[in-house]
Formats: structure tokens, sequence, C-alpha cells
């Protein structure tokens, strides 16, 4: 289990434990963090699941060319420490990392 | 008990519960579900579920979230009527519910056929996660598959069995796949990637019998030939869910008739999703969709005309199809569009189509070219249409840059 952290576009600060091998969005959509619609489920399409990693122990592997282009002409403009947290899986190298979330 | 009851917790009741709470709706929130599982995401069903035997479905929101957002959810209760006298419904256990406000958001039934052999049991449909479950426990004994139906779901499944090494014949009574979904040039284009993955693909046909041996299914009559085949996909479209609609004596034709704000012929019923006949904006016409964007953004509307703000839907539809390692995307609705542009990847493979009516540009079909499509989601619906020569480049860095000048001037 790996303790991910979220501020919701509230400010509110929500940390969560995922399971290894699931994307972010899914730990984070199956445990209610506000912000996050994912409502493509993970298709790389809607980037409603887009978060700015804020604080992260470990660097991120990196984006494929899908997800680089999803983010660079989605409405919400991206920044360098843009992710959509659906093309990220959990693994023991995030725990404790943070996500400020963007969502649409 | 009050307050908002939706029936149907597919993307589109969840989504309004959800949006319903981010709103500040503060009183009681239930969610009838006549599906048995917990509410899950629909498009992974033909993909994703089907990868191995122990994929799970994958929830729209977790259990936190409902218990979190006090919101009511009862699962495989089916809903017998409405009583708008009373403003109750009565569901299936005669339990009856009271609303102040009701929706239906009941989503669609996958279209049945109806030729000799096709309630066999080797006979699937791909609509609910019981259609997939049963389609998925059958895959280790699929070797020819015919796919009926060169639609979306259709494809898509067809692709992922040709992956898995399945013998597929799809078979489409029209000259072209994918009906008027999307451009003839995109359609081929479809085509030509089955083709290249071992799929057959058989168009202006139509199947006659389905044919058994045994009591399981062994061929597919086509005309004076049969094809061999000891599965059937049925993939032949979907009909919109609106009988309790009908009964209650709301207006219905392909939908539950609703306006621009979601409501139905009676103030305190709404509609939303698959199920619902809309004035769709753009094309100045009622239609129905079928897809995950407007059955989500309809909710999110809803949800603002429900909390005091009353809100119009008017957002860009778009939709995607993932076709083995082929993504589809639109952005915009098709009609009739009088110039198309079509650009292309360095290896002369088609990237995207430009539809443009009287000008301006209305939709923009992308193959495997995610940039391209959510810049153009944000150009149509903002009205901009890049310069001709741009369209016909294709480069979505110089686009955006056009747009962002037009936009900030």
């Amino acid at each position: 289990m790996t303790k991910l952290v979220f501020i919701e576009p509230t400010g509110n600060r929500h940390e969560i434990t995922a399971t290894d091998g699931q994307s972010v969005m899914q730990a984070a959509t199956a445990q209610g963090v506000v912000g996050i619609d994912a409502e493509c489920g993970g298709s790389c399409m809607c980037a409603t699941c887009h978060c700015l990693v804020i604080d992260a122990p470990n660097s991120l592997p990196e984006m494929q060319s899908d997800e680089a282009d999803t983010l660079e002409f989605t409405a919400e403009d991206m920044k360098e420490n843009s992710r959509l947290t659906c093309q990220v899986t959990v693994t023991p190298e995030l725990d404790g990392i943070v996500f400020q979330v963007i969502g649409r | 008990m009050s307050g908002v009851v939706i029936i149907g917790a597919g993307h589109a009741g969840v989504q309004l519960a959800a949006s319903l709470r981010e709103a500040g709706y503060g009183s009681d929130i239930r969610l009838l579900s006549g599906d048995p599982d917990f509410p899950y995401h629909k498009p992974p069903l033909s993909k994703s579920f089907m990868a191995t035997k122990e994929a799970a479905l994958q929830p729209l929101r977790g259990e936190a979230f409902f218990a979190q957002n006090n919101i009511e959810l009862s699962l495989g209760l089916d809903v017998d009527r409405i009583d708008r006298a009373s403003k109750t419904v009565v569901c299936a256990d005669g339990e009856a519910i009271a609303y102040d406000k009701l929706i239906i958001a009941t989503g669609t039934s996958a279209r049945k056929i109806t030729m000799p052999g096709a309630d066999l049991p080797q006979v699937f449909a791909l609509r609910t996660a019981s259609d997939a479950r049963a389609m998925r426990d059958a895959l280790p004994a699929m070797k020819s598959v015919v796919v009926i139906g060169g639609g979306f779901i259709g494809l898509e499944a067809a692709a992922m069995l040709s992956a898995r090494g399945v013998q597929v014949d799809v078979i489409e009574v029209a000259p072209r796949l994918l009906g008027r979904a999307t451009s003839e040039s995109v359609a081929q284009a479809v085509a030509d990637h089955l083709i290249k993955t071992g799929v057959r693909l058989h168009l202006n046909q139509s199947v006659e019998t389905i044919a058994a041996q045994d009591g399981a299914v062994c061929s597919v009559q086509l005309g004076d030939t049969f094809l061999p085949a000891d599965h059937v996909l049925v993939g032949v479209g979907a009909v919109p869910m609106d009988q309790l609609a009908k009964d209650a004596g709301l207006s219905t034709e392909n939908g539950v008739v609703v306006d621009d704000h979601m409501a139905t012929d009676d103030p305190d019923i709404f509609a939303i999703g698959d199920c619902v006949s809309f004035p769709q904006i753009h094309l100045e016409r009622q239609v129905r969709l079928e897809s995950v964007q407007n059955a989500t953004d309809q909710a999110r509307a809803l949800a603002l005309t429900l909390t005091g703000s009353p809100t119009r839907y008017t957002a860009l539809p778009w939709f995607w199809s993932d076709i083995g390692a082929l993504k589809l995307q639109i952005a915009g609705l098709s009609d009739a569009p009088d110039q198309l542009i079509e650009t292309f990847d360095k290896d002369g493979a088609l990237k995207s189509v430009y539809h443009l009516k009287h000008g301006k540009l209305i939709v923009c079909e992308t193959l495997n070219s995610a940039g391209e499509h959510m810049l153009s989601r944000r150009m149509i619906a903002d009205g901009f249409t890049p310069d001709i020569d741009l369209l016909v480049d294709g480069d979505a860095r110089a686009m955006k840059l056009a747009y962002q000048d037009a936009v900030k001037g």
C-alpha cells in the first residue's frame, strides 16, 4: 500500500492509501477525491484527472506521447509538473507524493 | 423520503449525484439501479475487462464516495412505474419512493436481432457487465467469431478478439463501416487497420440465419455462403429505455423528449444521458446521442439547474473509440459538411479530418492524434476556424498559436 496525498480544489488535503499496480486516478476516484471526474475511465482522453505533482519523493516515469499531447492542448494549460493521473501507475516509489487536483 | 430520486446509475446518473453534492445540494439523493453491479465504466467492457479473467469492473466512483456524499445507492432494483400524481416511483419489490424531483437516466438496451438462431447460447450482446462477463467466460472456447454490425462496439470487440488470435468476420449491411458516425475516409482507415490485423470484413451483406449443430452455433449464413463460427457477437445498435416515461404519459420519440434544460413535460421530472432526445444546440434539432460525454455533461448542467442556477445544455459533443491500437476521437457533431480537409502523418497514414460548413470548422476526427483532438474541442466550442493552410498542414502547435492569438484579440 502506498500513501498518496491530494490537495482538492477547495484546498482540502485528502490522504489515501492506494494499491500498487492500479493507476493514481483509479485510486483517487475509488476513494472519493474531489475534483477528479475521470469520465473517460483512463483512456487518456478527457483530461479530467489532470493534477500537478507538488512534491514527489522520487521522479515519476516519463510520460508517453498520448499523455503529453493531451496535456499540451488541454484548456487548463499544461505546467512542467502536469500529469494525467490515469497514466501514472501506483508504485512504492510514489509513497508520500502530493498532487494538486486541477480537474476540469 | 423526498429530495432527488435518480433512476439509473450509469455514467449520467452517477455524475448527476456527484455534481449535485459538489453544487451544495443538501437534501436526500437516492440512486436506483436495475443493474446488480456496482456502478461501472462502460467503455472498458469491450477492452480491458476482457484482457484477463480476473479483471475487475472499473467503478465510476468508489464505495467511499457514495458514503462520504450521503448518496443512497440501491443495486438490482427495477422500477415498475412512475406515479406522477403522488410523485412516487414504485419499485419491482413494491417499495414506493417519494420524490421532489425525479431524473430518468435509464440509458439504452442492446437492439436485438430476430433471425433464426439469434437466441442460441453462443450469441452475445455487449452492453452491460453481465453481458461482458458471459462473453469473457466464453473467450477460451472462441476460435472463430462472427460480429454482426460494423459499429463501434462490434469493431472494438473485433480488434480485441483478433489480437487474441481469434478469427473474426465482421458483417455489415451498409457499404461502409460506422454508418454516419464518421467520414468515409475515417471509416476506410478503420477498415484498413482491421484488415491488417487479420479481421475479415463483409460489407453490403446481411445475415439470414445463425445455424447450429447439437444446440451450438456452427455457422452464419450470408446469402449462399456459410461462414464457420463458434460464437456470434451482435452489435447492431441500441434502443433507448424510455418505457417508464412512456407509461407515465411523458412524451417520447426516439427517447424521452426533453428541452434544453433536460426537463420533460412534467416540471418535476427530468431526463439525461443515452435515453433522451434533446434539442442539440449545434445542429439546432432534436437528437439522441450515445456517449459518455453527453451523459456526464448533461448531468453537470442539470445539477446546476436543480440547485438554483438554471443552465442550458450547450456542451460540444466529443467521442472516442479504441479499436485495437487505433484511437479514434471525434470533436463536434457531423452535419452535412461542405468541405473536408484531410491530414496525414509522416508515414502517410490518415491523421485527421477537419469538417467545414460555410467556412466554419464544425468537426475534427483524429486517428492517434490526441493533441489535435483536444485543441479542436476548444476551437470548435469557441467558434474559431484556423486558416485553411493551417488546417491542411495539420500542425497542432501552429493552430494553437493562431487560436490563442484570436482568443486574446
